[in-house]
């Protein structure tokens, strides 16, 4: 795509030089307001001792850190997400992979509109209306789930009773709520095969599996590693859907980071802790941004 | 040929089989909504009933359910107006000019929109407290520029791109100047770009429970999802009712969500995908 200003950037004047920056400063300043300010803001109360309504803060150092890390309550609720994103982003991919296959090769052109346009849907839908519609669905007495199951003759299961069932609960309604999307990419991805090259290797071999490693897959990693990232990013994100569905329990089977943080903060008022802990999601979240940049964001294609 | 037939089929049935399952929970959260309460809880399930319409006119009548989406339209629209007049001209400066510093722009964007919510949260929160602005809808306008921002200068950047070139350099020998430009002959070219931007910006503004659950907590101020939530408090949950809101709540997400369908993949992950 061809530029504006061809001139090398020392050779023009100041009033161009400026422009961009005129353009793009607004929105600078707004996100540095209210995304910058409030970071520096957590990270200062992050080394105070300060559970808010209760004393004046007390200098702390790196104490909230260390208790944040060696806390078994914040160190569970992290290992519950990463354990969520192991569980999911796997069986999701997969899916995914199945479903923009389907819909690459869909031969019937309103079942696959039909499928586009549905694809949407879980992403569009309110994730707190997820965790409720997800309460009906999955009620021991009258939820659906258990009479289907019901059917093929599994007794009914009380699903967000137990611990190990609430957490498959989430996965499953995890998995609804995001395969669409990262069906979605890589079907975005799959369509930058070239036709002709997939035509030259139809010719080639007959066998799916050698036409999909050695010529699909490589045009589809960059697709892959996007789905990857940004889903990563929002599991650790979200909490809408989370939170509806069970509030963290029974227990806490179900308390991810996000509701740990919210809980800590929020319901405790440890101020000093939350902020420490969040300061540590943030350094995650920056990992994630430097390897978007990385991976997908070049300049020599703007 | 028989082979191919079977293996049509079997395509067809898996595209079927993903439909139903993605459509059937919304199905049964709008029969839900039109069933009363008896009929709801019978076991099995009826899969034809006389339609009712109690559970709206409960949510309707006694909830607050009117002025919490009234909130969430009003937040929405705010949040979204305000993306809009940063966030366009930022997309045009990103999309016309080669700038050094550029890329650190781009990931400050980036930054923002992968940030974990609950980060600026607590500031937002203490800050709004001190200034007793709880339960203030400009707070969670400000807040929702977080996401807001970068969502609409990435589809921007994208609509900005396709404008040709030519038009503005005609235009720049005429002696109008880049932001006259920038106004009058870009921004109109991309309106189907800043309709597309608004509407995904608002999906997300509308969804958000976190924020909203922390800084507009009151009975009058709170949005649509946060008064989904509220429903759960008591010893039993009013189903009826609840699925009503429900489906109040998501049509509108819904309707913006099939409209903006094609942007869906490109848009969340800041195109890193084409």
């Amino acid at each position: 795509m061809s530029q504006t200003p061809i001139k090398p950037e020392y050779k023009q004047p100041w009033r161009e030089r400026l422009a961009p920056w005129f353009f793009v400063s607004p929105s600078l300043v707004l996100l540095l307001a209210i995304g910058l300010f409030p970071v520096i803001y957590t990270g200062y109360y992050s080394t105070f001792n300060w559970t808010m309504g209760f004393g004046t803060p007390s200098f702390a150092g790196f104490g909230n850190y260390v208790q944040a890390l060696t806390s078994s309550d914040f160190g569970w609720s992290v290992l519950r997400t990463l354990i969520l994103l192991a569980i999911t982003l796997p069986i999701e991919l997969v899916l995914g992979l199945v479903i923009a296959f389907a819909l690459d090769s869909a031969h019937n052109v309103w079942l696959r509109r039909a499928l586009q346009v549905c694809l949407v849907i879980p992403i569009a839908i309110t994730p707190a209306v997820i965790g409720l519609l997800a309460q009906l669905m999955f009620n021991q007495q009258f939820g659906i789930i258990n009479y289907l199951i019901g059917l093929i003759g599994i007794a009914p299961v009380d699903w967000l009773g137990g611990s190990v069932s609430a957490f498959a609960t989430v996965v499953a309604v995890h998995i609804w709520e995001w395969t669409p999307f990262v069906a979605l990419v890589l079907s975005a991805s799959l369509s930058t095969v070239p036709t002709d090259i997939e035509e030259a290797v139809m010719l080639e071999t007959d066998r799916w599996w050698p036409r999909f490693k050695s010529v699909i897959l490589p045009y589809m990693w960059p697709g892959i590693t996007a789905a990857l990232v940004f889903q990563t990013a929002f599991t650790i994100k979200s909490f809408g859907m989370i939170y509806s569905i069970a509030q963290g329990g029974p227990g806490t089977s179900t308390m991810f980071a996000m509701l740990q943080i919210e809980r800590t903060a929020f319901r405790g008022f440890n101020i000093g802790l939350a902020s420490a802990e969040s300061i540590l999601m943030l350094i995650m979240s920056i990992v994630l941004a430097r390897i978007y940049i990385r991976l997908f964001y070049t300049d020599k294609d703007d | 040929m028989t082979r191919d037939l079977v293996a049509r089929i079997g395509h067809a049935v898996l595209i079927l089989i993903v439909l139903v399952v993605i459509l059937f929970p919304l199905y049964w959260m709008v029969a839900a909504s039109f069933k009363s309460a008896d009929q709801l809880f019978r076991v099995p399930p009826p899969w034809l009933w006389s339609p009712t319409v109690a559970g709206y006119v409960d949510a309707l009548a006694n909830s607050g359910i009117l002025r919490a989406l009234g909130n969430s339209a009003l937040v929405v629209g705010c949040a979204v107006l305000l993306g809009l007049m940063v966030g366009a001209p930022a997309a045009y400066g990103i999309a016309r000019y080669q700038f050094r510093g550029r890329k650190e722009v781009w990931f400050w964007y980036v930054t923002n929109w992968m940030l974990v919510p609950v980060v600026i949260l607590l500031p937002f929160y203490m800050t709004a407290v001190k200034l007793h602005l709880i339960n203030n809808p400009i707070v969670l306008i400000l807040v929702y520029q977080v996401f807001v921002v970068p969502l609409i200068i990435w589809l921007l950047v994208d609509q900005f791109r396709s404008v040709p070139v030519a038009l503005e350099e005609a235009a720049q020998l005429d002696g109008l100047n880049r932001f006259t430009i920038f106004l009058r002959i870009a921004l109109p070219l991309v309106k189907p770009g800043i309709a597309v931007a608004a509407i995904l910006s608002g999906i997300f503004a509308w969804n958000d429970l976190l924020y909203a659950f922390v800084l507009t907590p009151s009975d009058s101020a709170r949005t649509a999802p946060t008064i989904a939530m509220a429903y759960l408090g008591g010893y039993s949950v009013p189903w009826t009712k609840v699925m009503a809101s429900s489906t109040m709540i998501c049509a509108p997400v819904i309707i913006g969500g099939i409209i903006v369908h094609k942007y869906i993949a490109r848009g969340l992950t800041l195109g890193a995908v084409k």
